[in-house]
């Protein structure tokens, strides 16, 4: 299966881990992953903050080239995810405004979760775990923009999406129910107004607790830097103390599928996930 | 108990913030569901719903010097619930646009975060974090907050020292600047 890839700023910059985790579960899932030619940033939260046309103008020249490649095309990216997803239903309704060729909208667009949450693909994953993560308790965090708006993202339950639930069970992890799964985590607020985004993530790491999970998955870029970066921080302010590894949803399926170099992952993470593999005999894959 | 206070309602700013959003903000009838819904309204000066109602009666300079339209995250959960189909969270980002046309912006820093992310975007194609990040802190004067994470993310090696590139780094350019003729 060959699919087209628009890995956005993030994975080649701070989210490196999450690109070549996606690469690694692409490998043993045998999906060929064709990364866009030329891919440009489409602008994600600033473009719209500043200029409307400007957002679309940005987004719809990476969805013009997906549309010449006509494959389905995997945006791991939450905000580019949704970003590609709003040019391209502009682009549906007046591809001649926008760019200078036809536009059918040859390329559907999915983020990771609704990705390999398909019946053939899950049940090839079921196969491929050689290390089960039973007994591994995490939350699901979806964040808002793999789901929001639903008229933009086409999600089916945007209040309470379940894909990556049945992704993570397949890989034999205990999702543990929580009501957290969609609340925003402050998002683009980090440079700028951090004690706002301390106070949304810090809330969420409190009902990741509350629900007895050991760690926190997600499949947001975005989401995972906030919570993994800010933990230590938001802890000295809330005087609790919690030690909730993120992990990015792939990286714990590659872990399944037996992939050595999870152990260079954990060291980019600022929340060391290794007590915690460790613990729970997780490690033993590694060198 | 405050005094109550009659408002002469006008309807231009109406007019204008439903042009430039193409939202029916008319529609709006109070339910508080964006209000309820919003995660960061325990830091907004005006709810969101008020801030509707405002945009309704004409409240111009309220509304473009609120801190509220700047708080805003865009995580989009007012515009999901909204029972009137209005795009809340577009609308935020027409009356950002107003506000700074205005020159009135309350939340500065944001102005500056946002205008640092796209000049990378300008000149690179993609973005280039730690130029960003450099530029953000030059112009918004922010220089000292926030050290500790990034020095956590260079020993990490999670910050690339030299910018990305693309081909078609002129097209992108032509974007901004067909921007800067339409305005």
């Amino acid at each position: 299966m060959e699919v087209s890839y628009y890995p956005g700023c993030s994975l080649h910059g701070m989210a490196g881990e999450y690109d070549e985790s996606i690469q690694s579960v692409c490998r043993t899932l045998d999906v060929a992953l064709k990364e866009l030619p030329d891919w440009n940033c489409c602008g994600a939260s600033s473009a719209h903050f500043v200029d409307d046309a400007l957002a679309v103008r940005l987004t719809a020249r990476n969805m013009a080239i997906a549309e010449r490649a006509g494959r389905e095309l995997l945006v791991p990216c939450a905000a580019c995810f949704q970003r590609l997803k709003h040019a391209d239903k502009e682009l549906k309704e007046d591809a001649a405004h926008w760019i200078d060729e036809p536009y059918e909208g040859r390329a559907e667009i999915y983020h990771v979760n609704d990705f390999f949450d398909r019946p053939e693909l899950l049940d090839i994953i079921k196969q491929k775990v050689t290390m089960s993560l039973a007994g591994l308790a995490v939350v699901p965090y979806y964040g808002c923009l793999s789901q929001r708006p639903p008229k933009v993202t086409d999600a089916e339950q945007p209040e309470n999406p379940i894909s990556m639930d049945r992704l993570l069970r397949a890989i034999g992890v205990e999702v543990r129910p929580w009501s957290y799964k969609t609340d925003c985590c402050g998002a683009s607020l980090t440079l700028t107004r951090p004690d706002l985004v301390r106070k949304l993530s810090g809330s969420l790491f409190e009902a990741a607790g509350e629900a007895g999970a050991e760690c926190v998955v997600t499949d947001c870029p975005l989401c995972q830097s906030n919570l993994d970066t800010l933990q230590a921080e938001i802890q000295a302010e809330r005087g609790a103390s919690c030690h909730l590894p993120v992990f990015y949803v792939t990286e714990l399926m590659a872990l399944a599928f037996g992939d050595g170099q999870t152990t260079r992952w954990w060291k980019k993470h600022f929340v060391d996930p290794t007590p915690l593999l460790q613990e729970k005999g997780l490690l033993h894959v590694c060198r | 108990m405050p005094e109550s206070q009659a408002i002469q309602p006008h309807f231009a700013f109406l007019a204008a913030v439903e042009t430039r959003s193409g939202e029916s903000v008319s529609r709006c009838y109070q339910c508080r569901k964006c209000t309820n819904g919003c995660p960061l309204n325990f830091a907004m000066d005006v709810m969101p719903n008020q801030v509707m109602r405002m945009v309704q009666l004409g409240l111009e300079d309220e509304v473009l010097r609120s801190k509220t339209i700047w708080l805003c995250a865009s995580c989009q959960t007012c515009t999901t619930r909204c029972p009137n189909d209005i795009d809340i969270a577009h609308l935020m980002d027409s009356l950002r646009q107003l506000s700074r046309e205005a020159g009135v912006a309350a939340e500065q820093k944001i102005v500056k975060f946002h205008d640092a992310f796209l000049d990378s975007v300008r000149r690179h194609g993609r973005l280039f974090e730690l130029g960003m990040v450099g530029q953000y802190k030059l112009t918004s004067l922010d220089l000292f907050s926030g050290t500790k994470t990034g020095i956590g993310l260079l020993k990490r090696g999670k910050l690339k020292f030299l910018p990305p590139g693309i081909k078609g780094k002129r097209e992108i350019r032509d974007m901004f600047k067909k921007k800067k003729e339409t305005q």
